[in-house]
């Protein structure tokens, strides 16, 4: 696997995802970059019944736009996504696939009322994209309450974990990227 | 989801609408469960085969079988299922109808992902809470009904020291007695006492299942393997895995079973009647027979390898006939049991109805002792049982004299033409070939009524 290269879904604040560059390199240890080209319009994934956003979508047409990319793609939006059967979802990741996109829009306190926290939101989107790029890496969840694939369904949840790997997932992910990545550590 | 399963779960998605499908099992496969879709009640039942499913996920409107009906078969195919039903269009009595029916919960699509997360969560937990206690009940009824071994008597001694012995080890043990006399028990004994204590005893009756249902019930079958094979069936082989599995009257299989019994035990694998997977089985033989198996083998009605495969540790439970000093304690047992099980204030017996149950012979053994006292407790009068209260045939059949001496032979003698006679004292004098009155005045002598 070569690279992490995040795209910007719009509407999107670009610095969150600037903010995101430096932390995913050290946790991944790959080189990561922000793409400017490409990048999906949500626009046709927009459900008017229920004002949402479908990811599964999104992700389809990633992986049509770009069918021969070896490495992971990150899109990172700020509307608020859905998959048919569930209200909502932070974000959504092909299991041990190349595609993963999240969203900012529930991390954000001012959506539960509560002051806006830019730092916060910093925070959570890190954690939550750490989480579906765990999953492209066949990463399932994990019963450590500390680790990054810890399952949240709250922003509260993602609160409780941090954004690294235990031990065990670390080493899955060490595993899936291969012999050929770990000069880059 | 926010406990890691025990072992992995597994999840079955019945939805028409495949991005409904696609999206729960991708959801539950990101937290480690074996999920599988079935896209409408023929599938989800051809899945049933690939089963067990701890919990199924089910659309409540489907084209064809609704989910409701479909929930209805699944239960019959596997009552312990846990079914959560899923609809678009929720409405009161479909709802009030699924939970009626056994459905352990109703969401509506969408579904709220945390309230999902939780509502399997609390599914799995309360199934493994229901299978747990469906094991210690039976458990619990095994100790309460499998009694413990009661005896004083050396021969029983021996009996319960050889039993715990073999228990520590993982040797076949053949238990050989007279019908009656505990066979099932002293397996259970050592099954309890063994390493494999918290796995099951699966028990089958050799000779009360049909010969063509033995190997079905011992292997288990694949659907479609004979008529009215449904469904794929575990066998006693597999339902054993971890545990022990008690052959009771291993002496009457057919020779064609007793090879295939052969081959399951020198390999611990075998196939379901019907299919070609092997299935491994780690199980401990205890097998048990009245018959005279040595003289089967003679005659070449028990195959002799088998024999030797199964006659490793040989424990002999004498006939009640044999040691009897257990029966009072015995009698004791069985009195304390019945009377707390029929909530009767019997607690005694009479001496006198003690002995004639000392002295009668027992061909039914123990059994017949339990169910002698069990009948006995239903006649008697509180507080204790009298010879009256014992089996007529019981009190007729033996007068054997207490000793010696010319007046208990007299007496018991008497006692027997009296009971021969049906206390017809004439007869019984003509008989003894004495008068009437002699008769009378040896009677009371001997203090002897009419029963």
């Amino acid at each position: 696997m070569s690279s992490i290269c995040l795209f910007a879904v719009p509407p999107c604040d670009e610095s969150l995802i600037k903010g995101l560059i430096v932390p995913l390199r050290s946790i991944f240890q790959v080189p990561v970059e922000m793409r400017l080209d490409g990048t999906i319009d949500p626009a046709f994934a927009f459900d008017v019944y229920r004002n949402q956003y479908n990811s599964t979508s999104v992700i389809s047409a990633f992986l049509q736009r770009f069918p021969d990319l070896d490495g992971k793609i990150l899109g990172i939006t700020s509307v608020d996504f859905f998959v048919p059967v569930l209200t909502y979802v932070f974000g959504e990741a092909q299991l041990d696939g190349p595609v993963a996109v999240v969203s900012s829009h529930r991390l954000d306190n001012t959506l539960y009322g509560l002051p806006a926290n830019q730092e916060l939101v910093m925070e959570r989107l890190l954690k939550e994209a750490v989480h579906e790029l765990g999953h492209t890496f066949g990463l399932i969840h994990c019963h450590d309450y500390r680790c990054v694939m810890h399952t949240s369904t709250t922003a509260e949840d993602i609160d409780v974990k941090s954004e690294r790997f235990c031990p065990s997932c670390e080493a899955m992910v060490e595993k899936k990227k291969g012999p050929a990545n770990n000069h880059s550590k | 989801m926010n406990e890691k399963p025990d072992k992995q779960n597994s999840l079955l998605v019945v939805d028409d609408e495949l991005v409904v499908r696609d999206s729960l099992s991708k959801w539950f496969k990101q937290d480690g469960y074996k999920v599988e879709t079935a896209e409408d009640a023929a599938h989800a039942l051809k899945k049933m085969n690939d089963g067990p499913w701890d919990i199924v996920l089910l659309d409540i409107k489907m084209p064809g079988m609704s989910g409701l009906e479909l929930q209805k078969r699944l239960r019959e195919i596997d009552p312990s299922i846990t079914t959560i039903m899923i609809t678009a269009f929720a409405s009161v009595e479909s709802a009030v109808q699924a939970l009626k029916e056994g459905a352990f919960d109703y969401v509506t699509k969408p579904v709220d992902p945390d309230h999902l997360s939780h509502l399997v969560i609390n599914a799995l937990r309360q199934k493994k809470l229901a299978s747990e206690n469906a094991l210690l009940r039976e458990h619990l009824s095994e100790i309460i009904s499998g009694d413990e071994i009661i005896g004083n008597s050396p021969q029983m001694k021996k009996v319960i020291e050889l039993a715990k012995t073999v228990a520590q080890t993982d040797t076949t043990v053949m238990i050989r007695g007279e019908s009656g006399s505990g066979k099932e028990l002293i397996a259970r004994a050592i099954h309890a006492n063994s390493v494999r204590r918290y796995f099951p005893i699966i028990a089958v009756n050799c000779g009360a299942v049909p010969e063509t249902l033995l190997e079905s019930e011992l292997f288990g079958h694949e659907k479609g393997a004979f008529t009215g094979a449904q469904y794929r069936r575990k066998g006693k082989f597999e339902m054993a895995d971890g545990g022990t599995i008690f052959l009771d009257e291993i002496g009457t299989i057919s020779q064609k079973m007793q090879v295939q019994l052969l081959r399951v035990i020198e390999s611990k694998q075998f196939t379901r009647v019907g299919g070609n997977e092997v299935t491994h089985s780690d199980f401990r033989i205890i097998c048990a027979t009245n018959r005279d198996l040595e003289a089967a083998v003679k005659d070449g009605t028990f195959r002799e390898d088998l024999y030797y495969r199964l006659n490793v540790f040989t424990v002999f439970i004498p006939p009640i006939r044999e040691r009897r000093t257990d029966i009072p304690l015995l009698v004791q047992h069985f009195l304390k049991k019945y009377s707390a099980i029929m909530n009767k204030p019997v607690v005694e017996i009479s001496p006198e109805a003690v002995d004639l149950l000392v002295r009668y012979d027992w061909p039914g053994n123990v059994r017949e002792l339990e169910n002698v006292i069990e009948r006995a407790m239903v006649l008697a009068k509180p507080p204790s049982i009298r010879p009256g209260d014992l089996p007529f045939q019981m009190v007729t059949k033996h007068h054997t004299p207490t000793d010696d001496s010319i007046a208990s032979v007299e007496k018991a003698h008497i006692e027997a033409i009296l009971s021969k006679t049906g206390w017809n004292i004439t007869r019984a004098a003509e008989i003894l070939s004495i008068d009437r009155v002699t008769l009378y005045n040896k009677i009371a002598k001997y203090g002897l009524s009419k029963p």
